[in-house]
């Protein structure tokens, strides 16, 4: 049962985890502490090591060296005072096809020792919350992809985890549904619950209040999502010209650009900080060469060209000092 | 009466070039009784970036499949490259590449031992194999690793060598299925840079992908969900009907607190959370008329900027979706 009332701050305090497979360092010295009721983003390409990262945390994988502390419990020898504290829930959740939405939650309810007087109170709320009532007596390979992760995300929910471990909880599933997921996380943020979060999209990443950027087993970026855009050395402006593919080299050559990218039918060009005069440095580029310039503008950096812009310099610079990369923010 | 299996109703091969790399009409696809594509249609034109936008489970995979003439339209049917799917799939998969979600590697063959089975599949003459292999190398940036095991490689070499075997043998026309799933921002900006130079020289790109904001990358796309397509154009088209409305941006403490207390407003036709960010379309009310920032404040929040945005594409997605009543 979740213990609410014990005074540690830290929700999740990681030291020098390191996981070995054969001799694939899958997770590679992991330090790392999450304060209690923070949302927090793992981001990262597949076999960066999130997942082994994850299931080590939920107790579920042991390390092969170093250790983390959930709610200042060992997950290494205290184990069984971990796993009432959180749920889990993993890319290959499993719930049982041919049973209903309502029995699947039963059925978790059981497995997680809750106990049976509280076990219809909470499935109802739980079914209200993720607005899968009307659903109850539907069996669960009939719901589409975003409601069967709902229905594992209730199921997940029904010990009253103080922390909660999401990988991937949304891939591949429709946006309307993803926005519908997250907002029970907001919810589940608001009461005070801890949840890591592995995600591949950035716009989920931007809701995090810390993401982390992890590759080959180790995390080389951490910050908060404004933090991580505010270390892009350089601004952000947006240019909209007839023949966009045809002007990327006109562009590229420019001294002041650092990088560009399409959308849509515009480009967005990631030009040097100091370059003020860059706007029509661009725009006198463009016009020379004979295109035709609809607008040059200043625009946001988003946090997809943050990540792509600091990933290379953060991988480089991770074999030699973490110290500087991993600045924790204040 | 029709019957699906009479072939009255597909687009006969129109000739070898008809300006069209893709031509599909009422292409349907079912498994018993479960319907993977409902009805679809649509036209890739030669050159263009064509993006297949839709969840897990939509029938981007089946389409893909029916048009490279690995499965049979159970009716419908298209032409590729103008060759005919169901009568003619040899000469469609001669004129082809296909990259598939899992890039189809051997894992412990080495990169060079991975470019020869490939270039052993479409026949490639010595002289052919070598300079396709070198443009490969240096494409990818493999130059200096075509001896190391692809199982080693990063997830980003992986995918740029998988495109360099699935266009070993210059295909005109590249079937990309999900090519970014997995990989970091860097990877995946380099290597929709790598689509467009394909682009520029003529190649015709049909890609798959769940992450909405990549269809900025392509010159048209369709949005396809549950079997049926949705929405077909360039992205400003897709977005048209969003555009007149007033979308606004507001920074907020509190958002999704914020964004349930804007929701209950007459003025709001539609809210959600993009990032930390709340947005609301107020239809073609204009910002003034809303008065959102006196109401938050008046609520207790704490407003930053309000700015007025364009539509993306995942917010036309999800307009359209919830516009025909379907329930995600």
């Amino acid at each position: 049962m979740a213990d609410r009332t014990d005074s540690v701050e830290t929700a999740i305090d990681v030291r020098a985890i390191t996981r070995v497979f054969r001799n694939v360092k899958a997770v590679d010295d992991v330090t790392l502490a999450i304060p209690r009721g923070e949302v927090f983003g793992l981001v990262g390409p597949d076999g960066a090591g999130k997942s082994t990262l994850i299931r080590m945390l939920a107790t579920v994988l042991a390390p092969t060296s170093g250790d983390a502390l959930v709610f200042g419990h060992s997950v290494l020898t205290d184990p069984h005072h971990v796993k009432p504290r959180i749920g889990y829930m993993s890319q290959a959740f499993s719930l049982y096809g041919d049973l209903t939405v309502q029995e699947n939650l039963d059925f978790f309810a059981e497995l997680r020792g809750v106990p049976h007087r509280d076990m219809a109170s909470r499935s109802k709320r739980l079914l209200e919350f993720s607005g899968l009532t009307e659903f109850r007596t539907r069996q669960a390979q009939f719901l589409s992809g975003g409601m069967k992760q709902k229905l594992a995300l209730a199921a997940t929910l029904i010990s009253e985890p103080d922390l909660l471990f999401l990988d991937e909880p949304t891939t591949g599933v429709d946006p309307v549904s993803r926005r519908e997921f997250w907002r029970i996380i907001s919810g589940l943020h608001r009461d005070g619950i801890t949840v890591f979060v592995a995600t591949p999209y950035m716009d989920e990443a931007d809701r995090c209040d810390e993401i982390a950027f992890m590759t080959q087993g180790r995390i080389i970026l951490r910050d908060t999502p404004s933090g991580m855009k505010g270390r892009v050395p350089g601004r952000v402006i947006e240019v909209a010209v007839n023949d966009y593919r045809a002007a990327m080299p006109v562009l590229r050559a420019l001294p002041c650009v650092h990088s560009l990218e399409v959308s849509g039918d515009m480009l967005r060009v990631l030009v040097s900080k100091d370059a003020d005069a860059c706007e029509s440095t661009l725009r006198d580029a463009l016009t020379g060469a004979g295109f035709t310039v609809r607008h040059v503008t200043p625009s946001q950096t988003d946090l997809e060209m943050a990540f792509a812009t600091l990933i290379p310099t953060a991988a480089k610079n991770s074999d030699t000092s973490d110290a500087d990369i991993l600045a924790v923010p204040e | 009466m029709q019957f699906p299996w009479t072939k009255t109703d597909r687009p006969r091969p129109s000739g070898v070039d008809d300006g069209d790399a893709i031509v599909v009409s009422g292409l349907r696809k079912t498994f018993g009784d479960f319907v993977a594509v409902d009805s679809v249609d649509f036209r890739v034109k030669r050159g263009e970036i064509f993006g297949f936008l839709g969840p897990n489970g939509s029938g981007k995979t089946t389409t893909i499949r029916m048009l490279c003439g690995v499965i049979a339209p159970t009716s419908g049917g298209g032409t590729v490259m103008g060759y005919d799917v169901v009568d003619e799939p040899e000469r469609v998969r001669e004129n082809i590449g296909y990259m598939s979600q899992k890039f189809s590697l051997f894992q412990d063959l080495t990169v060079d031992e991975n470019l020869r089975f490939y270039s052993g599949i479409y026949g490639l003459t010595p002289e052919k194999y070598a300079e396709r292999r070198a443009y490969i190398l240096r494409m990818a940036d493999l130059e200096g690793r075509e001896n190391e095991l692809t199982g080693n490689l990063s997830v980003g070499w992986k995918q740029r060598l998988a495109l360099g075997c699935a266009t070993i043998h210059e295909p005109k026309l590249i079937f990309l299925d999900e090519p970014t799933s997995g990989v970091d921002p860097t990877a995946r900006r380099q290597f929709w840079e790598l689509l467009n130079d394909l682009a520029n020289e003529g190649v015709t790109l049909f890609v798959t992908t769940h992450y909405m904001d990549e269809a900025t990358h392509c010159n048209r796309l369709a949005f396809i969900y549950r079997g049926n397509i949705i929405a077909e154009g360039t992205p400003q088209e897709v977005k048209a009907d969003l555009t007149a409305d007033t979308i606004l941006q507001i920074a907020v403490d509190r958002g999704e607190e914020a964004l349930a207390a804007l929701e209950g407003l007459e003025s709001v036709d539609e809210g959600y959370m993009q990032g930390s960010l709340v947005h609301v379309n107020l239809g073609r009310r204009t910002a003034e008329d809303a008065g959102l920032r006196e109401f938050l404040v008046d609520h207790g929040f704490e407003v930053g900027a309000i700015d007025r945005v364009e539509p993306t594409l995942e917010d036309a997605f999800v307009h359209l979706v919830t516009q025909q009543g379907g329930r995600a």
